[in-house]
């Protein structure tokens, strides 16, 4: 029986998965699509609610693939995977094969992509982009319009393929409100005469220090909060772009010319996730994540025996959700190995 | 803007359209308000691309306007339209061509009800069956006429005596499409290009020359919208429809309006006349008006047929000052005689004359 764990994503929750693993003496081997560790976190620039640098978690997870119990195999991606004799045999895209005792899937999430919401443009209209391009811009350091020119009026629109019956996605992806108001205060801060709107349906800030965010974007940052969705984006003869929303809370449709308009795209299963899926047979749930065995003592544990479950593959969760997560998958997959004499 | 963007999204709206044999079933106001338009897509199809088309003349109205006003229930409608799958049946036809845009939309409607409740197709078949001793099938093939233009736009520029280019500054003219709100908007898979970017009239104006114009208000409804002008209180929001458009499409100094809709040809026409005449506005270039055409009558511009045989003369905003940016020739004494030569009693009051 091998004493090996393969760990499927080289993201915070692989990472840290791997972490624990190899400081609990197993052979860990991480499986990662990209050139560099980190996942979606190497394309962030601050992090909410405290706006830490993102590198500093990057720097982090870099420290734990130290460990000499870890070798991490960049730019593959899983090809196969089969069951042997209670261990697991994975052929990777580069035609590594590699014997295993349990599987960590901590394949995370696949950005929504904003330009099914026809309605908004994206992809169309030059300066309709997602919040993922606005972190690109912080991280290069400069918020520019495709002219050249700094924005004066910008628009965040929140529920970007979340909680839309229409894009197929009906639940909330909890990080989206918390990031545009983050967004928002950055925005007014690199761009001080700048004005800023958030079109929301609710303000979902359930996370720890959320709320306090949220009022300083209001009391100190002056960002505005409008209650309504954004139905159509246009553009008008002077490049503007032309954004119908409803305000709901006074009760009209509105009509605002805007320079930018930053879509808070929602999380959704990642395509990784979903080959895998098929590839092992593993129940995934009405929202296409992973569905747990348990979802209140057992969010780590899937289906198969020996495949285990850690980070956002499972739902939307921030880092230090998914950190949690993924160390109590470690815990999980210490635990199997040991009641299989592994 | 990034028309890459835009071919990726109708790239995702693509939809089968029947090559030859068509049950042609006509729209109750086309006739009168653009008489040319059937008459020139009927010759256009027969004579130029050597397509077979039927009509049966025992074909009636779908009801859709008294549908649309709750005159009409739809258990009447669907038994309606499927008398016409029925006349389409015994003349052996599988394809339909639809051309009108709210016939359309309830031809689509119609097959998604029977689809999800295929107990109201049970019971169509059996009201149809007792009021007239008929059976039907489902097409295999529905179309609406703008769509079977747009699938042979090639064809008519491969043909073409006329691009839509300005003729003295070699510019592409800048065409406004306006697509009926009932073609795509509530079924975007039965629109080619889908609902928010159709690419039905837009492929024609690309693949004739013309340059197209996006605008803020592009989605917005023409007006029409039934309701609004059905209920005599209510036109005023009719009007105010139609402006809030064509202010927002004024910047880009249109050279012409295309639609695919019986209603929104005749509002965003006859309107522009009711505006100038209520506040003096007009929306076009040198203070003119911008002529609306039909598909149909665009497309026999681009073939060089005869402007008055096409009827474009029966708009209210004349199209003098297109035709003269296209370089058409055109004799304006013959504008309003008949076919054979008898001249008709002049109307009154056109614009851009």
């Amino acid at each position: 029986m091998s004493k090996n764990v393969i760990v499927i994503g080289g993201g915070a929750a692989g990472i840290e998965a791997a972490g624990q693993l190899a400081m609990a003496g197993y052979p860990v081997i991480i499986i990662e699509k990209g050139q560099e560790i980190g996942g979606h976190l190497l394309d962030w620039y601050h992090l909410f609610p405290d706006r830490r640098n993102s590198v500093e978690v990057v720097s982090y997870l870099n420290d734990i693939a130290e460990n000499r119990n870890i070798s991490i195999l960049k730019n593959r991606q899983t090809e196969k995977i089969e069951r042997n004799k209670g261990n697991f045999h994975l052929r990777t895209s580069a035609g590594d094969e590699i014997e295993a005792g349990a599987i960590v899937v901590a394949t995370g999430f696949d950005l929504f992509r904003s330009e099914k919401k026809e309605e908004y443009g994206y992809g169309i209209y030059d300066n309709v982009i997602t919040s993922a391009d606005l972190e690109k811009m912080f991280r290069a350091g400069d918020i520019l319009l495709k002219n050249g020119k700094a924005p004066s009026k910008i628009g965040l629109v929140h529920c970007v393929g979340s909680r839309d019956e229409k894009s197929g996605n009906l639940y909330c992806s909890k990080l989206c409100c918390v990031t545009a108001v983050k967004q928002a205060i950055e925005l007014r801060e690199k761009l001080p005469s700048s004005k800023v709107f958030c079109f929301y349906m609710d303000m979902r800030m359930g996370g720890a220090h959320y709320e306090e965010l949220y009022l300083e974007a209001q009391e100190k940052h002056a960002v505005s909060f409008i209650r309504g969705k954004v139905s159509e984006v246009g553009v008008a003869h002077n490049g503007s772009l032309v954004i119908k929303a409803e305000d709901t809370l006074a009760g009209r449709p509105i009509r605002i010319e805007l320079d930018m308009l930053v879509l808070m795209a929602g999380m959704e299963m990642s395509e990784g996730g979903r080959k895998i899926s098929s590839d092992l047979h593993l129940s995934t749930g009405s929202n296409r994540f992973f569905s747990s065995i348990d979802n209140h003592y057992g969010s780590n544990l899937s289906n198969e025996n020996g495949v285990f479950y850690a980070g956002t593959c499972t739902a939307p969760m921030s880092i230090p959700e998914t950190i949690s997560h993924a160390r109590a998958a470690a815990t999980e997959v210490i635990r199997y190995m040991k009641n299989t004499g592994k | 803007m990034n028309k890459e963007g835009k071919k990726k999204i109708w790239s995702d709206y693509q939809k089968e359209i029947a090559d030859d044999h068509f049950f042609y079933v006509r729209s109750c106001i086309r006739q009168s308000f653009f008489p040319g338009s059937e008459q020139f897509f009927l010759n256009l199809m027969r004579n130029v691309l050597k397509k077979d088309v039927y009509e049966n003349p025992a074909h009636t109205t779908c009801t859709g306007i008294g549908y649309h006003s709750d005159i009409v229930p739809s258990a009447t409608i669907m038994t309606v339209i499927a008398r016409h799958f029925a006349l389409m049946k015994e003349a052996g036809y599988k394809n339909i061509a639809i051309s009108c845009v709210t016939s359309f939309g309830l031809y689509t409607e119609i097959l998604e009800t029977w689809k999800h409740f295929p107990s109201e197709l049970a019971k169509t078949r059996e009201y149809l069956y007792k009021a007239t001793g008929r059976e039907f099938d489902i097409p295999e093939n529905l179309a609406h006429t703008s769509d079977i233009i747009y699938k042979f736009r090639d064809e008519i520029a491969a043909r073409a005596k006329v691009l839509l280019v300005n003729k003295e500054t070699g510019e592409p003219l800048n065409i406004v499409e306006h697509i009926g709100c009932h073609y795509a908007k509530m079924f975007p898979k039965s629109g080619i290009g889908g609902a928010e970017f159709p690419h039905v009239l837009s492929g024609m104006i690309d693949a004739w020359g013309g340059k197209v114009i996006d605008y803020p208000e592009r989605r917005h409804c023409c007006g029409f919208g039934f309701r609004q002008y059905l209920v005599q209180a209510n036109r005023g929001y009719s009007v105010a429809n139609t402006a809030k458009k064509f202010s927002s499409m004024k910047p880009f100094k249109p050279d012409l309006v295309l639609t695919n809709c019986p209603g929104c040809s005749m509002f965003m026409d006859r309107w522009q006349y009711t505006i100038k005449e209520m506040e003096g506005l007009t929306y076009g270039v040198n203070g003119e008006s911008v002529p609306v055409l039909t598909y149909e009558e665009l497309a026999g511009l681009v073939l060089g047929f005869n402007p008055w045989d096409l009827g474009i003369q029966y708009h209210m905003v004349q199209s003098e000052p297109l035709l003269r940016k296209l370089g058409i020739e055109f004799d304006p004494g013959d504008k309003f005689k008949t076919k054979d030569g008898h001249q008709m009693p002049l109307p009154q009051n056109l614009i851009n004359v």
